[in-house]
């Protein structure tokens, strides 16, 4: 069952100009988006600076404001967000990208983890405690940190902190933005190993947001890919990966630097193949804008925005 | 005539913290060769920027002992005047943020000439503005006339660090180092940069240290690595040894913390970089985030070791590594592989 | 750039009209009219009310209101109670004298602020620069009026280097060349008194910019390009400090005002200041309405001016 639906989502900003402010136009952040994530999947978002991805996840938690579409959360419609009660706001959560200016620099571990629990549940002093202890245990911190600042941490342990906030309240789903980018690699391994781990545990759905494909390939069963504001391709991992079908696509994939050096010229020639076809075909997949088509199917799991035919 | 460009001989760069000297950059011993990439690769914290700094001269308040030998010349320790003459001239590099690497209130034109007028004072104005077109052109910049003209904030992130490269080459450096140039843009972006310094670097047969984090893209580019843990190398070796034959314990978790296809579960390095303050200076400096490695295999004081020819490891705890959740014995038959 | 000035003068208009009626309002607000105090007492109730009738003193305030901007318009403050002579005469000599003074002081300012701002920040947490902070914050400490108290008391009475009160030595002829340095001797120790003190916050403003830039990766930029330390300086840290430093300039005037009221007072210098503590005292109405409206209309004007200037010095605005 899908535990997430995204219909026809838009986000769009106004452009002031002019002697007056007035808005002139829109810069279309989001631009017709629809998706939807099965439960206890993995779904990743991947797109490069100011493909609006992030204002995606943004948008479906309500961090930003919806200029059209329908977002359903476990079959209940919560795009209006007055309609957006705590009880659904408990269940979706989210985690940011920066472990450094993401948690209160004045605030104890303590309150940054059991704020959420203050927000929704009513506990007692001890048990409040006794929960984010656990909480603290299970995202691998010493519970006798609770009295620490969050400077008194790494870059990784903060990252934890901040999932350690994120599922406090047993969420059924997580939007995470970049969670590893600003981390080192081998913290970055840290955080990824410990996602999938609480994810079996709690059941989790994850809405994995990235502009790193080889994470994405590492964390996602299914993949969309975003340019301008619009999708390009969502498939499986296996769609996109081993039969990816728009250029914007290939281009990305062709981009990552591979781990093998005696790949180099392979990869090489790739990339230049593709930016042949890339210049040579440009029309064929991008409108008189610059913006991808609407999505075409071309199997049960894989989409591609390519133009009407006939 | 030798092919050494740049020697690193005992590299010690020190930072002062409270009454104490804390080496960041640690008994360094490092060579480059003419038209060679060597990669450095470390994650935050090894010393691999404070190692760059230091050879471009460009800390202020650090202790650097140790010869750093440019050409054959001591560089390590001359005046602020010869420094001047050689920076952007012969010695250049390349910074990580292109936002924040230029002057906000300067025309682009005016900040690739400036590094013009610093070392030939002779050349025409007229020359000059050439020149400065040429070089936005060679980086890939359209509509260099007019590019000229423009304030930073005017281009984008990928635009401003081929001006920062533009800056770099302009008296076609003899080493160009590259500290993380890529680190802050777009994927594809990312490609084309590489490209870029891979071609110039080909057309003006510069060195090149190339320093990241990113072991995709010393993959792709670098003829030799280093890998920096704890401002010490503890691996050096050409770029195929290094990734199928890597020794030393830190870069074989390194290698295998980062995805890879079959890959189910990514290995962790346990702990953390020590602070700068906290870094152990006696013994194996890895040994406390591999505790499973019996502390008798490694050394009192280690030292690189030349494996086979080219290939340097410290310390002789690698004859002994194995992943704890492999035994041995799966480990040491997987290593053979290749 | 146009357009963010046109703009910033469209926001500029209604703030001016807003500040007429406030001022207005509570002139309004004040007990007594015109004609309180004077009239002759022996004048009967209804002829006084007969009187305020005609002279349109009862009328609705938005009436009294269009009547006085309109006054203001042509340049008609009104008369003076106490004076006995129109408010605009009585403004013209002596806004002219809190002109002259106002741009002594800010000289003096900015000629002790960018050098010990230049020295502090260059060479921040050095002794040179401890010494000058050490300054800042004794400026800071020091209330005007009793440090120009001392600065009279040392400077024009004890070693009597500097007249003691007036704008002007009186006998002498306007235009004549006596005069003129007898109105710059006049001016010299207020507007010393005034920059000294009000200079504190421009060279805090500068050494913590200078502070700031150092530390900015551009600069490291310039040092790999060859640059030496002067240059690095000259070209990049300075320039870019002194920009915002420009643009502070307009709000100088907001503290020139509250200065020039206590030093004119202390100095007896016949400027705006002191006719605004004196009309007060008097409760001349009609004056004090008109120095608070030429007080904030400067003050207003101050903002737009550091406004325009950073739209200009900034390429980040300028290109908007």
């Amino acid at each position: 069952m899908a535990i997430l639906e995204v219909e026809d989502l838009k986000v769009y900003f106004p452009i002031k100009a002019g002697i007056f402010n007035r808005t002139v136009d829109h810069i279309k952040a989001v631009d017709s988006v629809s998706f939807s994530i099965e439960e206890g999947k993995t779904y990743g978002l991947v797109g490069e600076s100011g493909s609006g991805k992030t204002t995606t996840g943004r948008g479906i938690i309500g961090l930003e404001n919806i200029t059209a579409g329908k977002i359903l959360f476990d079959g209940v419609d919560i795009t209006d967000k007055k309609s957006k009660t705590k009880d659904i706001r408990r269940d979706m959560q989210m985690i940011f990208q920066d472990p450094y200016s993401s948690l209160n620099p004045r605030k104890r571990v303590f309150d940054i983890i059991a704020e959420p629990l203050r927000n929704y549940e009513s506990l007692s002093k001890l048990e409040e405690k006794k929960q984010v202890q656990e909480l603290l245990q299970l995202v691998g911190l010493s519970p006798e940190s609770i009295l620490k600042y969050p400077h008194e941490f790494s870059g990784g342990q903060r990252q934890r902190i901040g999932i350690a906030r994120a599922i406090a309240l047993k969420p059924k789903l997580i939007i995470a933005d970049e969670p590893v980018s600003a981390l080192d690699v081998s913290v970055q391994a840290q955080v990824l190993n410990f996602m999938q781990d609480i994810q079996k545990e709690l059941g989790l759905t994850y809405l994995f947001i990235s502009h790193d494909l080889g994470i994405v390939k590492h964390m996602c069963d299914d993949i969309a890919i975003m340019y301008k504001g619009r999708y390009v391709e969502q498939g499986t991992k296996h769609d996109i990966f081993n039969n990816p079908q728009h250029i914007y696509t290939k281009r990305l994939v062709s981009a990552i630097p591979d781990i093998n050096p005696r790949n180099r010229e392979k990869q090489f020639r790739f990339r230049r193949d593709v930016q042949k076809e890339y210049d040579e075909s440009y029309d064929d997949y991008f409108d008189d804008k610059g913006l991808a088509y609407g999505l075409q199917p071309i199997s049960d799991t894989h989409l591609v925005a390519l133009p009407e035919r006939g | 005539m030798s092919n050494k460009l740049l020697e690193l001989k005992n590299l010690k760069t020190s930072f002062q913290i409270g009454d104490e000297y804390y080496a960041a950059v640690d008994d360094v011993t490092l060579t480059v060769n003419k038209n060679e990439v060597l990669g450095i690769v470390g994650e935050s914290g090894s010393g691999k920027s404070a190692l760059a700094f230091s050879v471009m001269g460009l800390h202020t308040r650090a202790k650097i002992e140790g010869n750093i030998l440019f050409n054959g010349k001591d560089i390590a320790n001359i005046t602020p005047q010869e420094l001047n003459r050689l920076r952007g001239d012969e010695l250049a590099m390349i910074f990580q943020d292109p936002l924040t690497a230029l002057n906000p209130l300067m025309e682009i034109g005016d900040q690739i000439a400036e590094t013009l007028i610093l070392h030939n004072q002779n050349m025409s104005q007229k020359a000059r503005k050439e020149r400065v077109i040429e070089l936005l052109n060679m980086v890939g910049i359209p509509r260099p006339e007019y590019v000229y003209e423009q304030f930073p904030h005017e281009l984008s992130g990928g635009m401003r660090q081929r001006v920062v490269i533009a800056i770099a080459i302009a008296n076609q450096p003899e080493l160009l180092i590259a500290d993380e140039p890529t680190t802050a843009l777009d994927v594809t972006i990312q490609a084309q940069i590489l490209d870029l310094i891979r071609k110039l670097k080909n057309d003006m047969h510069s060195g090149v240290i190339l320093i990241t984090h990113d072991l995709g893209v010393v993959a792709e580019m670098a003829d030799r690595i280093a890998v920096m843990y704890a401002g010490q190398i503890v691996e050096v070796a050409d770029v195929h040894t290094l990734f199928e034959n890597p020794k030393h314990p830190y870069t074989r978790s390194l290698l295998n913390s980062v995805p890879a296809d079959g890959q189910d579960k990514l290995h962790v390095i346990q702990g953390i970089v020590p602070a700068l303050q906290n870094l152990p200076r006696e013994g194996c400096r890895f040994s406390e985030r591999i505790p499973w490695i019996d502390a008798t295999h490694h050394e009192v004081n280690p030292v690189l070791h030349e494996v086979t020819p080219g290939h340097f490891v410290r310390c002789t705890c690698h004859k002994h590594f194995y992943f704890p959740d492999k035994t041995k014995e799966a480990e040491l038959h997987g290593n053979s592989r290749s | 750039m146009w357009k963010f000035i046109v703009r910033r003068l469209l926001i500029t208009f209604p703030q001016i009209i807003l500040l007429s009626v406030l001022i207005f309002l509570m002139a309004q607000a004040m007990p007594g009219d015109a004609l309180t105090g004077v009239i002759d007492p022996n004048v009967s109730l209804e002829e006084k009310e007969e009187l305020r009738e005609r002279l349109g003193l009862n009328a609705p305030w938005h009436e009294k209101y269009a009547d006085w901007v309109g006054g203001i318009v042509q340049g008609d403050f009104g008369q003076s109670f106490r004076f006995k002579m129109p408010v605009t005469e009585l403004l013209e000599q002596r806004l002219m004298n809190s002109f002259w003074l106002s741009l002594m002081t800010l000289l003096f300012t900015y000629l002790m602020a960018i050098p010990l701002g230049i020295i502090s920040g260059r060479y921040n947490d050095t002794l040179l620069d401890s010494s000058i902070t050490g300054y800042t914050y004794l400026g800071f400490a020091t209330p005007l009026f009793i440090f120009a108290l001392v600065m009279l008391w040392v400077f024009g009475y004890q070693l009597g280097w500097f007249p003691t009160s007036g704008s002007v030595t009186p006998g002498l002829e306007p235009g004549s060349m006596e005069y003129v340095i007898s109105k710059f001797n006049h001016l010299l120790l207020p507007a010393l008194s005034m920059a000294l003190i009000q200079t504190v916050s421009t060279v805090q403003y500068l050494r913590s910019e200078i502070v700031d830039t150092k530390q900015k990766e551009f600069v490291i930029t310039a040092r790999a390009k060859g640059a030496s330390e002067s240059r690095v300086y000259n070209k990049h840290i300075f320039r870019n400090s002194l920009l915002p430093i420009a643009a502070f300039f307009g709000y100088e005037i907001s503290f020139l005002i509250s200065g020039t009221i206590f030093v004119e007072k202390i100095f007896g210098y016949p400027g705006m200041g002191l006719l605004f503590l004196e009309s007060i005292l008097l409760r001349d109405y009609s004056v004090v309405n008109a120095v608070v409206l030429i007080f904030g209309v400067a003050a207003i004007l101050g903002a737009l001016l550091s406004d325009i200037i950073l739209s200009i010095v900034d390429p980040r605005i300028r290109i908007k």
